[in-house]
């Protein structure tokens, strides 16, 4: 076996807590299909027959439940704690015995149609240590419900050095761990005089592992993230004196229990192989840059690699703005038809061509619903009008409401007249009439006054 | 009646033409005769069944070796049945079944005749057998249904091997329907090729053979897969790294298989292979070296005999090849070295071109050995491996210049000797190398200056070819664009239908241009080719 596949669904959402209160972030409705669909079918796509999947036990059941109905993936579910606080390196760490060969580890919140053997290839072919995926970053347009004014940049920004050719990985650093300036070692400069440093890259958080690194992992358990500390520390690894990830591979000293003999021989066996390769590659007259006296690589066996996306769909849905820019485009990225055929949908109401509507729902007369996605059992009574917004599951809109730009989440009850914009209705919550509300968030079931800030 | 058939024998064999062979291996046989015959009985009776397969085809009983017919082998193999049929009816009339690995060896224990009528005998039980198979299934294995064309017509026409006629659309189905079996994904032709090289293959570097297939390769072995990525993006290049590094994925390979239940290792570890093969060449047209590895490989593998337990089999592999390459590439590079320090004199200013492994290590080696010489490095676009062979000899400490190719004539007038590399001899004496090589010879030849070749033996191929068409191999015509200041000249070329980029990777030179080949074996001339080529034969 090649590659096994790790989906990480065990985090919580830390900057969406306003949806994700109710229902944890996998399960999260996208083009009314759950968040970790989206990545589950692209490997199931590219043609990985196995997956693990690391999530809480709140989503467990329903994430069983569907891998075993809706892919044909072989699931094996690892439950860890949600108190925690669980890093993916940590999950990772957790489920060291399960890895035994490289590992594809891809987080549940990845939506994308990305050619994923180009970042495998780079993997392969360079005999890397890691292989990632980015893509640039395209501007959210849509107006986020529960923010005043425009995006401000407060959202850290990634520092990523690669070399001429683009793929090589040469520095990776997010604001937040820079005081006020860029360090880049001359070590670096002295290799790759040439680097190109990019700002507006979107992390796909896939990453290619080699089997070394978990054992690393292993060895070091400080580290919690993949993304914030493992992936830095990788990359700078590579132009480290000391580049290799076990300082004492070849001292069989260590290792003489009788679990370990077995990998043992296979680390004879694969430096014995190693040598073997060498050999090849001295032989090949192929060189990776050129200007400098040193052989391919500069003879460092840590090489970590990233393919950046140029073209393409890419999101990662961790933020609400995400999220509603996702429910905009799902539909490109599965087959069925936007309007499932059981719902029921009268004739005199006007649903445009880009809308989702989900399984059981009732249109009533005159309603009218354009560019939304409107969840499964969801009743729209009649003369509502339902523009850009998001209905999940079970909602019931009353006659006449105006919703538009609106998130509306599971079971709520938007009740008669009422007019919402750019809005986001909590979990079973329910809206009274009264007072045109515009860019709010109806709050949580224990609420909290101070999270209501209205402008009128 | 042992004793009569024993003297009919001795006057059988009398007239025949390796008749002292005969006496001197029975000699050596007394000592020896059942253990070794039972071996040899295992043996001959493998081959029958094999034999006996082809001989449902209709294929003439000349006791050609099987391994040499099968078209997934190197390209020279077909053409080897060709030149390999007047020297095998020379063994054929000595009357022995046996052509290959052991020298034909009589059993003194049963007489000829009644082996002859055995055999038949044995013949016929199959015949009938696999007609009554074929009657029932119409499916036969694939290896059986493409090699039945070209081996009925093969003692009346020369065929070219089915990889090298990429505008036949006929051959393309056939191919396609072979690697559809085999699961393997058919890598598509791109952009427009000139027309004089349409029958090869033009792929792009873009588009990998990858694409199509899963992820997690289950078809294909993870080591093959990647051996095939890096052929084809040019990663492992040159005619010995790729043969060491086939080998290395072929030892990570025999390490993980296993046999599966009632079946021989000897022979679906062949069968296993066969789809790593046509994967590598899909990726990239496997060169002679590769070829004459791979035939060496399964010789190899199905001469373990039956009895032997897995894990012997298997380490028993992995030394032979450890063997091979230590022999043939490393021992014989330091064979070559020796020989050609020879010729190296201090003062000589020498003229090498492009990046051939062998002649960087002798240069190195020369250096080292104290002679003063200084070379001047040509290069060519579009590879440009010339600097990666000056990054070599300058780190060693080697006074080198470096010209292109285009300024050869220029500089040939302060050479005093050439040395190519190659990237297989033919059987015909020409030396086929990277494309230019051929150039450079020419006007070395005009201006008296001597060429060397310098060349290991496992690249001897069997081929012969007097020009650079019929049979070459076509690069991505995108890496002759430029890309200078941001602007590249030639990015639309394939709107304009009536250009064509031409990328071609290698080229032959003829025997007259070439004053010497050093092999391990010596300093033969060009012609000595098919000379060595037949004692390689018959050693084996």
């Amino acid at each position: 076996m090649e590659l096994q596949a790790v989906v990480m669904a065990a985090g919580g959402g830390s900057r969406m807590m306003d949806l994700t209160y109710s229902i944890p972030k996998p399960l999260l409705p996208i083009g009314n299909k759950p968040l970790i669909w989206y990545p589950l079918s692209l490997l199931e796509r590219v043609g990985f027959e196995e997956v693990i999947v690391i999530t809480t036990k709140e989503a467990q059941k329903e994430v069983q439940k569907l891998l075993l109905t809706e892919t044909k993936l072989k699931p094996d579910i690892v439950c860890v704690q949600e108190d925690a606080d669980m890093g993916t390196a940590d999950a990772l760490r957790h489920i060291q015995q399960k890895i035994k060969t490289d590992v594809l580890v891809v987080s549940c919140d990845l939506i994308t149609d990305a050619a994923l053997h180009e970042v495998v290839d780079l993997f392969r072919v360079h005999n890397a240590t890691l292989s990632m995926l980015m893509s640039k970053a395209h501007e959210f347009t849509e107006t986020v419900p529960g923010q005043k004014g425009k995006k401000k940049a407060g959202e850290q920004r990634d520092f990523v050095g690669v070399d001429d050719s683009g793929k090589r990985l040469l520095f990776m650093a997010n604001e937040a761990d820079l005081d006020e300036d860029l360090v880049i070692r001359k070590s670096i400069m002295r290799r790759h005089p040439r680097m190109h440093i990019k700002t507006g890259l979107v992390d796909a958080h896939l990453y290619c592992l080699k089997r070394s690194v978990i054992d690393f992992l292993a060895e070091n358990k400080s580290i919690s993230s993949i993304r914030g500390e493992l992936v830095p520390c990788l990359v700078r690894k590579q132009f480290s004196k000391f580049s290799s990830l076990q300082k004492n591979k070849e001292e069989p000293n260590q290792n003489m229990k009788k679990k370990d003999a077995n990998t043992n021989s296979e680390n004879h066996i694969a430096s014995a192989d190693d040598d073997l390769l060498e050999l090849a590659l001295n032989r090949s007259c192929w060189n990776d840059h050129r200007g400098d006296m040193c052989g391919a690589y500069h003879g460092g066996k840590l090489r970590c690699y990233v393919h950046i996306m140029e073209e393409g769909m890419c999101y990662r849905v961790n933020t609400l703005a995400a999220y509603i820019e996702a429910n905009r485009l799902a539909s490109k990225l599965f087959e069925e038809p936007a309007i499932h055929p059981s719902a029921v949908i009268s004739e005199r109401s006007v649903v445009g061509s880009d809308s989702i509507i989900g399984t059981y729902c009732q249109i009533a007369e005159k309603a009218s619903v354009k560019r939304s996605t409107i969840g499964a059992s969801t009743t729209i009574k009649e003369k509502a009008k339902i523009t850009n917004s998001i209905i999940m599951n079970g909602v019931t809109i009353e006659e006449g409401c105006n919703i538009q730009g609106s998130v509306i989440c599971s079971h709520a009850t938007i009740c008669r007249g009422a007019d919402i914009k750019y809005c986001l209705v909590g979990n079973s919550q329910r809206v009274e009439l009264a007072p045109r509300t515009t860019e709010e968030i109806v709050p949580l079931p224990f609420t909290d006054p101070a999270l209501i800030y209205a402008s009128f | 009646m042992a004793a009569a058939a024993e003297a009919k024998e001795l006057n059988d064999n009398s007239d025949e033409t390796d008749s002292k062979k005969n006496e001197i291996l029975r000699a050596r046989n007394d000592g020896m005769e059942l253990s070794k015959e039972e071996k040899q009985r295992l043996r001959k009776e493998k081959k029958q069944q094999k034999k006996n397969k082809k001989d449902d085809k209709g294929q003439p009983d000349n006791g050609m070796g099987k391994k040499d017919k099968k078209p997934l082998t190197a390209p020279s193999a077909q053409v080897t049945t060709q030149v390999q049929q007047p020297v095998v009816t020379q063994k054929a009339l000595s009357a022995s079944p046996v052509s290959e690995a052991p020298a034909p060896v009589d059993r003194p224990a049963k007489s000829k005749a009644e082996l002859r009528a055995e055999r038949r005998a044995r013949q016929e039980a199959d015949r009938a057998s696999k007609q009554a198979k074929k009657g029932e299934s119409a499916a036969q294995p694939s290896v059986g249904k493409t090699k039945a064309p070209p081996n009925e017509l093969q003692p009346v026409v020369k065929r070219l091997p089915e990889h090298i006629q990429a505008d036949d659309p006929e051959v393309v189905k056939k191919l396609a329907k072979k690697l559809e079996k085999q699961q393997i994904p058919v890598r598509l032709d791109y952009g427009y090729k000139v027309s004089l090289f349409s029958h090869l293959h033009q792929y792009s570097r873009k588009a990998p053979l990858t694409q199509q297939m899963s992820i997690p390769s289950t078809v294909i072995h993870p080591s093959i897969v990647r051996l095939g990525l890096q052929y084809s993006q040019g990663i492992v290049a040159g005619s010995n790294a790729r043969s060491i590094a086939l080998l290395h994925a072929f030892k990570q390979v025999i390490r993980d298989y296993s046999t599966p239940p009632n079946e021989e290792l000897s022979r679906d570890l062949v069968n296993k292979l066969k789809p790593y093969i046509s994967f590598l060449n899909q990726c990239r047209p496997l060169s002679a070296s590769m070829g004459n590895a791979i035939k060496f490989i399964k010789k190899e593998i199905s001469n373990i005999p039956s009895q032997c337990k897995e894990e012997e089999a298997k380490s028993r592999l992995q030394a032979s090849i450890d063997n091979y390459i230590e022999v043939k590439i490393n021992l014989a590079a330091e064979a070559i070295t020796k020989f050609a320090i020879e010729k190296i004199s201090n003062d000589d200013v020498i003229l090498v071109y492009g990046c051939s492994s062998l002649v960087n290590h002798i240069l190195c080696d020369a250096f080292k050995k104290e002679r003063k010489f200084r070379v001047v490095v040509v290069d060519s676009r579009p590879r440009l491996e010339g600097r990666e062979a000056l990054r070599r000899l300058v780190k060693m400490g080697i006074h080198c210049t470096y010209v292109l190719i285009s300024a050869v004539s220029y500089i040939l007038p302060e050479v005093s000797k050439v040395f190519l590399g190659a990237h297989a001899l033919l059987a015909n004496g020409y030396v086929m190398s990277r494309v230019g090589t051929s150039q450079i010879a020419l006007v070395a030849k005009a201006y008296n200056v001597p060429v060397l070749v310098c060349c290991e033996t496992y690249k001897f191929c069997e081929r012969v070819q007097t020009d650079s068409f019929v049979s070459n191999e076509l690069d991505d015509p995108d890496e002759l664009t430029v890309t200078r200041n941001g602007r590249t000249q030639l990015k639309h070329w394939q709107s304009f239908h009536m250009l064509g980029l031409l990328n071609l990777v290698y080229d032959v030179t003829p025997p007259d241009f070439v004053d010497l080949v050093i092999t391990e074996l010596g300093m033969i001339p060009c012609t000595s080719v098919p000379v060595v080529l037949r004692v390689k034969n018959v050693d084996q």
